[in-house]
């Protein structure tokens, strides 16, 4: 007998559940009246300046952004890649990708100097801008993952699920693509002059998206009491492990082939050894906490079979993967533009020749945070509306369910 | 993309604030009308010209910032907008600056001002997500207050830190030269000058430059074979900042 996988509504009538939305609802407001404060004001009460024109919203925002396409994962390698032990949580990892973009989204347009024209930058296109392309890029994301989760849910359309799988799939790509090219088009920025910053952003996009999957997957398993077994945790985790070590490898990779070309050298100085703020960020948060510590907790052979750990290891991830933003981003920015090779700025009108100063203020923080909030809100009431969630992810399930597909 | 027909030019021009009677709202409930010089009839902005300045690094003094205040008169920010009053130095509007250089082998210790560029290929153009940032014509590159949305990826894209955002409500703006908060603004250039006097035009750095004696700086059309700007650089050459850039830079600079 084939078990078939039931999906339901979540009851989502318990207190708990209650204490979430208004936990949620509640940043969200502190968020919005953040950015109410800031955009009345004007962005003089921001730590961003004229030096370092992006700071906090954006560090949150492209984190976003890039862990949505990366959070579509799980249901790329179901339907794209055939591995049908993810196909229970296609769904899920659909609905996470939609939010954490519209989440990523929010923060980017309530960051704008006058967001009020939100409307200007939908009817006036500059179509040579990778900027604008983002915008086809990410509202063409939300259609399509839309349309693919129509298809998995609605039981006629089931059969195409798998083509508009690979759609998405392939769409996700140049969306990262699209989003890390946002920086590679900066040519004056030595910190963005890189080839291998759109493969890295893939990478990071896989990391990130699958460690706010797994915390996602397993607090509403908890909470709802539904059975989730360690066949699944395990295989997700697995995953995890080799994502968070491929990104390892591309800041490496990208490192090294900086050191190599000699006009790069002052940057590469400057984020691994002078960089004061920076520098310490990459060792210790993007490198240490972030991918370091995360792979010894998933990988250790004891360790790496708590659920507490598993979950330790992803909010580091996220963490680390925050960071890891705010180095290439503020980083980025604060290091100097070299507009003469050769001569020294002994003064200048405005900040030559030094690093620039970033002190992010509170307001860019509480943005940024309301974005997260925001995206798990709409989770959290888009599975008590619709069958997103498997009633049942046991091992004897997930793995019968694997095998009886594999057989047929 | 960047260069505007003449028939779409009237509009471009008279949101950038440079011909026309325009009502412009500086900010909510402050209005602003508009009421610059109109440009002579059946002299439309062409890419006949090429806007450019000449800047002698060797003749600009150490010291002197006559072009910045003049600027700043002119266009009414720094010292001209005391309005500009919250933001931190790092968040004022800058739209020149001087800068003072020292080599590293020789020790020669040079000074110059530092303004947009007005790039041939401007990166901040290319950028923009709404056209907001554009290119003229006549090789000058202003932002349309109108449709600037305030994303700052201009400001990413621009190798010479030439633009400046506006971090808070202004009043006392200058008519020709309209400031608002949450948008990004540049050196025009003088565009109002450009377009009242032609290639009889003086920006303010530059005329303040001349009655300073100093005479670094030198306006015209790089088109025009005749003007005092392309015969000194046939003569004695021009350089580009960051000219490995590839963005053929209206302003050329001399001894740098
Ligand atoms: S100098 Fe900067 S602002 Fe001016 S045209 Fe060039 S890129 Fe644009
Ligand atoms: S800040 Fe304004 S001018 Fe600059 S890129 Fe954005 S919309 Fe264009």
């Amino acid at each position: 007998m084939k078990p078939v996988m039931h999906y339901s509504e979540i009851e989502g009538r318990s207190t708990g559940y209650y204490g979430l939305l208004a936990l949620l609802g509640a940043i969200i407001a502190i968020a919005l009246a953040a950015t109410y404060h800031m955009e009345h004001s004007g962005h003089w009460v921001t730590g961003m300046n004229n030096q370092v024109v992006w700071g906090i919203p954006h560090v949150f925002a492209v984190f976003l952004i890039v862990a949505a396409s990366g959070a579509l994962n799980v249901a790329s390698i179901s339907s794209v890649f055939g591995k049908t032990a993810y196909k229970p949580l296609a769904r899920l990892s659909g609905l996470l990708a939609i939010a954490l973009l519209v989440g990523g989204l929010a923060v980017l347009v309530l960051d704008l100097g006058r967001p009020d024209r939100l409307i200007v930058a939908m009817t006036y296109y500059n179509f040579k801008s990778i900027f604008a392309w983002n915008i086809f890029l990410y509202t063409g994301f939300m259609v399509i993952v839309g349309v693919y989760l129509w298809m998995m849910m609605e039981r006629r359309m089931n059969q195409y699920s798998k083509q508009v799988g690979m759609v998405a799939f392939i769409w996700r790509l140049a969306l990262t693509t699209g989003t890390g090219s946002i920086f590679g088009f900066l040519v004056a920025r030595q910190a963005y002059d890189s080839a291998l910053l759109a493969p890295m952003f893939i990478v990071m996009s896989f990391s990130f998206g699958l460690a706010i999957f797994l915390l996602v997957l397993m607090a509403s398993y908890r909470w709802t009491e539904r059975p989730l077994g360690d066949a699944m945790v395990q295989r997700l985790k697995n995953l995890l492990g080799v994502f968070v070590a491929g990104v390892l490898y591309f800041v490496i990779v990208y490192h090294l082939t900086n050191l190599y070309s000699t006009r790069l050298h002052g940057v590469e100085r400057f984020f691994l050894l002078e960089g004061g703020i920076y520098t310490q960020l990459f060792w210790f948060g993007q490198i240490l906490i972030g991918s370091l510590v995360p792979l010894f907790l998933l990988y250790h052979p004891r360790l790496g079979k708590s659920r507490t750990m598993i979950g330790l290891a992803s909010v580091l991830v996220i963490l680390g993967g925050l960071v890891q933003m705010y180095v290439i981003l503020i980083g980025g920015q604060a290091y100097p533009l070299v507009l003469f090779p050769g001569k020294e700025v002994i003064e200048g009108g405005f900040f030559e020749g030094s690093v620039a100063t970033y002190n992010p203020s509170l307001w860019e923080f509480l943005l940024g945070i309301g974005g997260l909030a925001f995206a798990l809100l709409m989770v959290a009431i888009a599975v008590k509306v619709l069958r997103f969630l498997p009633n049942n992810l046991d091992d004897a399930h997930v793995d019968h369910h694997h095998g009886a597909e594999k057989a047929s | 993309m960047s260069e505007k027909q003449d028939n779409q030019l009237s509009r471009r021009e008279f949101l950038s604030g440079s011909t026309a009677a325009a009502g412009l709202a500086v900010a909510p409930g402050v209005f602003l009308t508009l009421t610059a010089q109109a440009k002579p009839a059946g002299q439309p902005v062409s890419s006949e010209n090429r806007w450019g300045m000449l800047i002698d690094s060797n003749k600009c003094a150490n010291g002197c910032t006559s072009c910045v205040s003049a600027c700043e008169q002119e266009n009414g920010w720094g010292s001209a907008n005391p309005t500009e009053n919250k933001s931190s130095p790092e968040q004022k509007a800058q739209w020149i600056r001087k800068v003072t250089l020292r080599d590293k082998e020789t020790g020669h210790v040079q000074s110059l001002p530092l303004m947009c560029q007005h790039c041939e290929h401007p990166p901040c153009v290319d950028v923009c997500p709404t056209g907001a940032s554009f290119k003229r014509a006549d090789g000058i590159v202003l932002v349309d207050k109108h449709i600037c949305i305030g994303c700052r990826y201009c400001m990413m894209a621009c190798p010479y830190k030439a633009r400046s955002f506006i971090h808070e409500d202004l009043q006392d703006q200058l008519p020709h030269a309209p400031r608002g908060k949450g948008t990004v603004e540049s050196c025009t250039l003088c565009v109002h000058r450009v377009d009242r006097d032609s290639d009889k035009a003086v920006p303010a750095c530059a005329e303040a430059c001349n009655s300073e004696g100093h005479r670094a700086m030198v306006f015209g059309d790089l088109k025009d074979p005749d003007s005092e700007i392309s015969r000194e650089l046939k003569n004695y050459g021009g350089e580009q900042i960051r000219a490995d850039l590839g963005l053929n830079t209206g302003i050329r600079y001399r001894g740098i």
